[in-house]
């Protein structure tokens, strides 16, 4: 098992969900994150005030998959995620030790 | 005998019907101040409630909607009290200065009682708003750090001290009015006089903690945007209901209000735009404030020729003045009411003499009165604004020494890093 991390640009979210289902992953968590990467922040100008913005909104994708669906899920990732821009963002693999779905109890690939 | 006693009731008749037709009502008049009246209110109810509420950070939304809030409440007392009866009334031997005291708590007014060609109540309701949105004008000046229970005392001092005789100089038969001096519906009254306060009281409070190094940018521009729209729909009360009757003049000044703010909002974008490189929300709306205050004095004495160049100039020279007062001189003025309001307004003031002339082809107004030229009447507009700017900053600022010594001007550095939401009123704007 692998958990996979994925920040992108929010308005791809949607995309990327759809492109997720399509190749079998059946849950997953999405939380609202800011930072920056190579696209850095941006300015903003209120009444002629600049203010420098560093952290920038992305979306955070955390999803368990089976150690056979990683290549397809990465690729499936990337992309819908892909804008060509600077700032389409990133994609972490971790290994995975265990998941246990508690309503019944099953574990592993069972519970995913 | 008969035909001579005929003739003595024939000629009383004509008397009565003479002295009934200054003083009789007409329902289309008071149907038009009684929507003008709800509309101005609306402008500070929620309309600057919101676009200042918006421009505020999050920690502060409540504190600056609270502001409004309670000064309409406090005003509409004082109003009520006494506030009308100093206005409005003769004051006798101190006439040119300020009203007498013979309509404290309306004594006299009922029903039957008229006032122009409307009920009196109708009358010190519409002049009761103007009342009500000066002082809330001036809480973008001190945003963000004053404490309520000095923001209380100071508003209703300062509606003694300086609204009521400012208003009565200019609209209640005072000094200023007997020099003829043209400010249709408040440049000096409310947006001078509230732009000098709000600068003031800046100044003595000092810096907002951080300012200007740390970021404070709006924390909701559609709050501020959506009270904007308010205050553009409101202001057609404010303008047109200062005609005070149903009329060509009415119609008039609703017209060129609304071409001064279209032309203002155009020139800030256009200015930013060129100068920063984009066209940005929170200049457009800003450029239609300073429009809408620079129209104010003129709305009733100028044509839309004059409207599109007091617009157009309100947009270029309130957003440079901005920049200066904020940006070069780091006066803290929180939400820019002085260059905006007081600028706009001051500018307003000396336009008016120029475009109320009937001398200017296209750019003609509805002409300035018997005798008058256009530079003599600037002289008594530089008199009127100059007045009102020195009259209103140093009794802004006697005003606030005593609130500070007694009450205490600021909230703690604590208190005003938490946010004046949850250190004044225990309360917080988002529960998200």
């Amino acid at each position: 098992m692998k958990l996979i991390t994925a920040i992108i640009k929010p308005f791809r979210l949607d995309d990327v969900r759809n492109a997720l289902a399509e190749v079998g992953v059946n849950g997953m968590t999405v939380t609202e994150v800011k930072g920056f990467g190579r696209q850095r922040g941006h300015t903003e100008l209120y009444r002629g005030a600049e203010y420098v913005v560093d952290f920038l909104p992305k979306a955070k994708i955390e999803a368990a998959v089976a150690d056979d669906l990683v290549e397809r899920v990465i690729e499936a990732i990337a992309d819908s995620a892909r804008t060509g821009k600077v700032g389409d963002g990133k994609i972490f693999v971790t290994s995975l030790e265990q998941a246990v779905r508690i309503r019944t109890g099953e574990t592993d690939d069972s519970a995913l | 005998m008969q035909l001579l006693n005929r003739a003595a009731i024939a000629l009383l008749l004509c008397l009565l019907a003479g002295s009934a037709a200054g003083d009789s009502l007409d329902s289309g008049d008071t149907a038009w101040m009684l929507t003008a009246t709800a509309l101005v209110l609306f402008m500070t109810l929620p309309g600057l409630a919101l676009f200042y509420g918006g421009l505020v950070r999050s920690r502060n939304v409540l504190s600056v909607l609270m502001q409004c809030f309670a000064i309409a409440c406090m005003v509409s007392v004082l109003w009520v009290l006494a506030g009308y009866s100093l206005f409005a009334t003769n004051g006798g031997g101190l006439q040119s200065l300020i009203g007498g005291t013979s309509k404290f708590l309306l004594a006299g007014i009922g029903t039957d009682s008229v006032e122009g060609t409307m009920p009196e109540t109708v009358f010190l309701m519409f002049q009761m708003t103007f009342a009500i949105i000066t002082p809330a004008l001036i809480v973008g000046g001190f945003a963000e750090r004053m404490r309520f229970s000095a923001m209380l005392w100071f508003s209703a001092l300062w509606l003694f001290v300086v609204y009521l005789p400012v208003a009565h100089w200019v609209w209640g038969g005072g000094w200023l009015a007997e020099r003829g001096f043209m400010d249709f519906a408040g440049g000096a009254v409310v947006h001078i006089n509230a732009g000098v306060a709000a600068v003031v009281a800046a100044l003595v409070m000092g810096k907002r903690e951080g300012f200007p190094t740390t970021p404070m940018p709006p924390h909701s521009l559609p709050l501020t945007v959506t009270g904007a729209c308010m205050l553009w729909v409101g202001w057609f009360g404010f303008n047109a209901g200062s005609a005070l009757a149903a009329d060509g003049a009415a119609g008039m000044a609703m017209l060129v209000t609304h071409v001064g703010a279209a032309a203002g909002s155009l020139a800030w974008m256009t200015q930013e735009w060129i100068k920063f490189g984009k066209p940005s929300v929170l200049g457009i709306v800003t450029g239609m404030v300073a429009g809408l205050g620079t129209i104010t004095p003129a709305s009733g004495f100028v044509g839309p020729g004059g409207a599109l160049v007091i617009g157009l100039s309100a947009g270029v020279v309130c957003f440079w003045a901005t920049q200066i007062i904020k940006r070069k001189l780091h006066i803290d003025d929180s939400l820019d009411v002085f260059p905006v309001h007081g600028v706009g307004g001051f500018l307003g003031i000396l336009l008016t003499a120029v475009f109320a002339s009937d001398g200017l082809g296209a750019f003609s107004g509805l002409g300035l009165a018997e005798g008058s030229t256009i530079a003599g009447q600037i002289g008594i507009q530089l008199l009127g604004a100059l007045a009102t700017l020195a009259w209103c900053a140093v009794a802004t600022f006697v005003i606030l020494k005593i609130v500070g010594a007694t009450v205490g001007l600021r909230v703690d550095r604590d208190e005003e890093t938490e946010g004046l939401d949850i250190a004044q009123h225990d309360e917080r704007g988002y529960n998200l």
